[in-house]
């Protein structure tokens, strides 16, 4: 199945892109894709702890199933709005 | 109102987007751009958003807002891209009918904002070195329960 994996803020700077279409076997999840990634860099295993995923717009875990044209999206620690 | 822009916000659009005959208050908060964190200048700020599912996320506030105090008219705005010293990033309106509770919402809905929407800023300081901002303290309060139970959200 195929699934679109975006990237944003500083995921998007450390893999030098916003998006990306993702081959994955059936039964594939979050952690596959995480996995995947692991590969090309490693220090993302750091960021697990404060980074979230999402899938078609709702935040997700590890363990969520992928179905073919899911979205799924890096979320780095939210920093929206102002210091107050 | 629950949108991510790239134009410049005003309040009578944030206001109008909340305001009816049943209010008694109407509050208005603006996030604005400082030009210093922690002393250190900033030149202006850039920000990134995921606007369909940031969307979403402001409506699950709005919805929150509505199941505690029975407020229903809800307004936020994020603007994104690059934003000069005192230009408005985040715009939150809410329509109460006394003040009190209008106060709390308005409140909450921006805790809650720094918390599930997506959106991250960029410092870019005065000397030209430039850096995404670390999280917000009321950030983590949503981590632990999330990974736990990934359906209480």
């Amino acid at each position: 199945m195929n699934v679109t994996v975006k990237y944003f803020a500083v995921c998007h700077e450390m893999l030098d892109r916003s998006e990306e279409e993702m081959e994955l076997p059936e039964g594939a999840t979050v952690k596959t894709i995480l996995q995947r990634l692991e590969e090309e860099w490693p220090e993302i295993a750091e960021f697990y702890e404060v980074m979230q995923m999402s899938v078609n717009w709702e935040y997700a875990t590890e363990n969520t199933e992928l179905a073919e044209g899911d979205e799924v999206a890096l979320i780095p620690p939210v920093t929206g709005g102002c210091d107050v | 109102m629950f949108k991510i822009t790239t134009d410049v916000i005003t309040g009578a659009e944030v206001r109008e987007a909340v305001e009816g005959p049943d209010a008694g208050a109407v509050v208005l908060f603006f996030g604005t751009v400082r030009n210093n964190t922690d002393g250190r200048p900033v030149n202006c700020l850039e920000y990134e958003a995921y606007p369909p599912m940031a969307e979403k996320k402001m409506s699950e506030i709005a919805q929150e807002i509505s199941d505690k105090w029975g407020l229903d008219r809800v307004a936020m705005v994020h603007r994104v891209g690059r934003l000069e010293i005192g230009e408005v990033s985040v715009a939150v309106a809410v329509a109460s009918p006394h003040r009190k509770d209008g106060f709390e919402a308005c409140k909450y809905a921006m805790d809650r904002l720094k918390q599930i929407v997506p959106i991250w800023k960029r410092e870019i300081w005065a000397d030209g070195e430039a850096e995404w901002v670390k999280p917000d303290a009321v950030y983590f309060d949503t981590l632990k329960p999330r990974k736990t139970d990934p359906q209480t959200d």
